[in-house]
């Protein structure tokens, strides 16, 4: 099978919507298929990799494990925007998982490397 | 040059769902071929047939429908963003135990595999969403 480059590019925080859930599920169908699949975190989307979800209160199943699981799946290239962080006061220490912060700009050139983007 | 076409976001709610169509429609004309059309999150509510808007606007689920015939387009609705929104075709229905279907005529119900596959196939997926 062909191999393509695929990002799922996260931008919304882990609750209050569906997507980052939803949006797993394509990171995980895309390592099934074998694709060379990376995932950059912006915006709010950095709030998804944030060590310690509790979301009894709220009654939604956390999925913060999944993240942890990534790499069971050989997808290891976890990328967050350093503004985003930084304007939420995170640093990647506050994150559940190892990832590479870079600049936007950076991030940038990396998605113009894909041949797929896929936003949520 | 091959297309694909992630919609994201459901029918009368998000302009998403018009600009999807709205650039099917205008990529066709233009000669480009479209490999698939994948309907994710609320993007799966653009296929139930019982939708009934007023008779004065659009109709957004049939239009898909009638593009879809005209071009022998691959509708494809995500199965479980279509479980999980009570999207319903007879396979379905029959293994979940529901009395009733609303999938519209032209799409069918598929897993994500589909829009991976998609992506390998075509020159560009364009996701349509918020």
């Amino acid at each position: 099978m062909t191999t393509k480059k695929f990002m799922i590019v996260n931008r919304k925080a882990p609750y209050g919507t569906v997507y980052a859930l939803e949006s797993l599920e394509v990171v995980l169908i895309g390592a099934a298929f074998e694709q060379d699949v990376s995932l950059a975190f912006m915006d709010d989307g950095v709030y998804q990799l944030k060590k310690g979800h509790q979301t009894k209160g709220i009654g939604m199943k956390a999925f913060e494990k999944t993240y942890g699981a990534l790499e069971d799946y050989d997808v290891t290239k976890l990328y967050v925007d350093q503004e985003s962080m930084a304007a939420r006061g995170l640093t990647p220490e506050d994150l559940c998982v190892p990832v590479e912060m870079m600049p936007r700009a950076d991030l940038g050139k990396l998605m113009e490397d894909q041949d797929v983007v896929l936003s949520f | 040059m091959i297309l694909s076409i992630l919609v994201n976001e459901g029918p009368y709610t998000h302009q998403a769902s018009d600009s999807a169509y709205q650039f099917a429609a205008a990529a066709l004309a233009k000669g480009h071929e479209i490999f698939r059309v994948f309907f994710y999150h609320d993007g799966v509510n653009n296929g139930t047939r019982l939708t009934t808007p007023p008779q004065d606007d659009r109709n957004i689920v049939s239009r898909w429908s009638k593009l879809g015939e005209e071009h022998k387009l691959d509708l494809v609705v995500c199965v479980a963003a279509a479980q999980r929104r009570g999207i319903v075709d007879e396979g379905e229905a029959r293994r979940n135990g529901k009395d009733a279907t609303n999938l519209a005529p032209g799409f069918r119900i598929s897993g994500l595999g589909q829009l991976i596959e998609a992506g390998i196939q075509s020159d560009r997926t364009v996701t349509f969403g918020d």
